[in-house]
């Protein structure tokens, strides 16, 4: 098996650190990703509004060429380019006269052979490796005390005959990638709700809407922060934060689902990108290793107290 | 899409609903009904942020998103006048991107975007703070098959020139059989 790697624009732009920790969680896990050759814009969101080929035909180039440099699954880690990409595999297996029109628009061959792959699935299919990863560290663990909202958005689960690897109104695959992490998973309301999405620029005071809500129903079911894995909705729910009014309460840190799983393997900080963020996470981590310091010397005094009752009852024996 | 029997389902789940004068079951109904001039004289089309919530809570299986991103595209190809600005500036700029460097610049969009907007002003207290974070790279990615992206976007063009074509006709009239047939053949799934 061949897995290609689609990094999309963003990764190379907002989300650089979305890249970075993906890449560094890809070597130490010896995933090895190959990036498409000369890979084009997928055409997220702006070309499926414009026109339904054209939606269809840019992720198409795409596929075509790790076609071509014989891949079988592609990783799109941005929920954007893998809607679109999935949506195009999709389109031409179901849509009548698609099969023959894109190849000919494209000027290539395509097979449609290529499975679209979500950062989400194929992390979730490495939580038996990351689970094992965490338990085998030795210091106190920080991750064990962190509370953390995994957020879907829209494109890694609508429309489910696209997406489909997870139920569409209350998805598990996050849930089970925190937990592999040692973290814990938080039980809210706002799950697959929307960012506000590509309004991020043009429409600002809807992205803020929306966010804010997302941010405050977070923190309302007890979490500590909010995961991610889509630019978009980092964009929208870590940079447009600084723009909102969240009633006098402390800022929310968001962490790409990569950024966390690094974290679980023991990758340092700075290879995974938080300084990148606009909310800043150092108070998050340093209060969770507080924490865990507390939790093991507290564990420490416990079992000392355990060997002595145990050593006091062996003596009146 | 005759299958909508307004249940409004739709719009409740919808995160613009609130913003929209005519939400998804409005759209819907209006379609159905074929008022083009109700739904072209109105931004609500392009509120829509197809995050497909709609399409994933219909009960009998109707798929409002799709609906509407085939009503953007007849919309613009009578002017889509109503478009909001900003959000037109937005999808404009987002294809003109591709189709000079084959990806997207993130800078060059919002340069672009500022330009075709008006919005000269807005966000440009964030960029040095963006720039420290080394989340604006200045100097595009061109890729060397841009020149395919173009042909490909041409030709994707061409197409919906040639489908537009024989509706033609009926276009400029509201309510004409001919348009109704374009709308059921557009969403035929």
């Amino acid at each position: 098996m061949t897995l290609a790697y689609y990094p999309g624009c963003s990764m190379h732009g907002t989300s650089r650190e979305y890249e970075e920790s993906l890449l560094a969680v890809a070597a130490a896990l010896e995933l090895g990703l190959t990036e498409i050759a000369d890979w084009s814009c997928c055409g997220a969101s702006s070309a499926h509004a414009a026109d339904h080929l054209l939606g269809v035909a840019l992720p198409a180039r795409n596929l075509a060429l790790a076609e071509a440099q014989g891949a079988d699954e592609v990783l799109a880690p941005c929920a954007a380019c893998y809607n679109r990409l999935s949506g195009a595999v999709h389109a031409v297996a179901e849509e009548p006269g698609m099969a023959a029109k894109v190849p000919e628009v494209l000027g290539r061959a395509f097979a449609n052979s290529v499975r679209v792959l979500s950062i989400v699935e194929l992390l979730q299919g490495l939580a038996p490796v990351i689970e094992e990863r965490v338990a085998a560290r030795l210091e106190p663990n920080p991750l064990e005390h962190l509370n953390i909202a995994a957020y879907w958005g829209c494109l890694l689960v609508r429309p489910a005959a696209i997406t489909g690897f997870d139920d569409a109104e209350r998805p598990t695959g996050m849930d089970d990638v925190i937990s592999a992490c040692s973290a814990n998973p938080v039980s809210w309301n706002m799950a697959v709700e929307c960012c506000g999405g590509a309004f991020s620029v043009s429409r600002t005071s809807s992205v803020l809407r929306l966010s804010r809500a997302i941010i405050e129903d977070a923190r309302h079911c007890g979490a500590d922060a909010i995961l991610a894995a889509c630019p978009l909705c980092h964009a929208n729910l870590d940079f447009r934060q600084s723009a909102m009014s969240l009633r006098g309460e402390p800022p929310m840190p968001v962490l790409y689902i990569t950024q966390l799983v690094g974290l679980a393997l023991g990758l340092p900080m700075a290879a995974l990108g938080f300084e990148r963020h606009f909310v800043d996470t150092q108070p998050l981590f340093a209060r969770l290793a507080r924490e865990a310091e507390k939790a093991a010397a507290a564990a420490a005094e416990r079992d000392a107290a355990k060997a002595a009752r145990a050593a006091a009852k062996a003596g009146a024996s | 899409m005759a299958r909508c029997y307004q249940c409004g389902k739709c719009s409740a789940g919808c995160p613009m609903g609130a913003e929209m004068a005519l939400p998804p079951h409005d759209i819907m109904r209006l379609t159905i009904a074929n008022d083009r001039e109700r739904l072209f004289n109105d931004d609500s089309l392009w509120l829509c942020l197809t995050c497909e919530t709609c399409s994933a809570r219909c009960p009998n299986d109707v798929d409002p998103a799709r609906v509407i991103d085939a009503l953007r595209e007849l919309a613009a190809g009578e002017g889509a006048e109503h478009a909001p600005r900003n959000i037109r500036a937005f999808h404009e700029s987002f294809l003109e991107q591709i189709r000079s460097t084959g990806r997207l610049s993130e800078v060059g969009l919002i340069m672009q975007y500022k330009l075709r907007s008006g919005a000269l002003l807005q966000d440009v207290a964030v960029a040095p703070a963006m720039l420290r974070r080394g989340k604006l790279p200045l100097r595009p990615q061109r890729i060397a098959g841009v020149g395919e992206v173009k042909a490909l976007m041409a030709a994707c063009e061409r197409e919906r020139g040639a489908r537009a074509a024989p509706a033609a006709g009926g276009a400029a009239a509201p309510g004409a059989g001919a348009t109704g047939g374009h709308h059921n053949g557009e969403d035929a799934r």
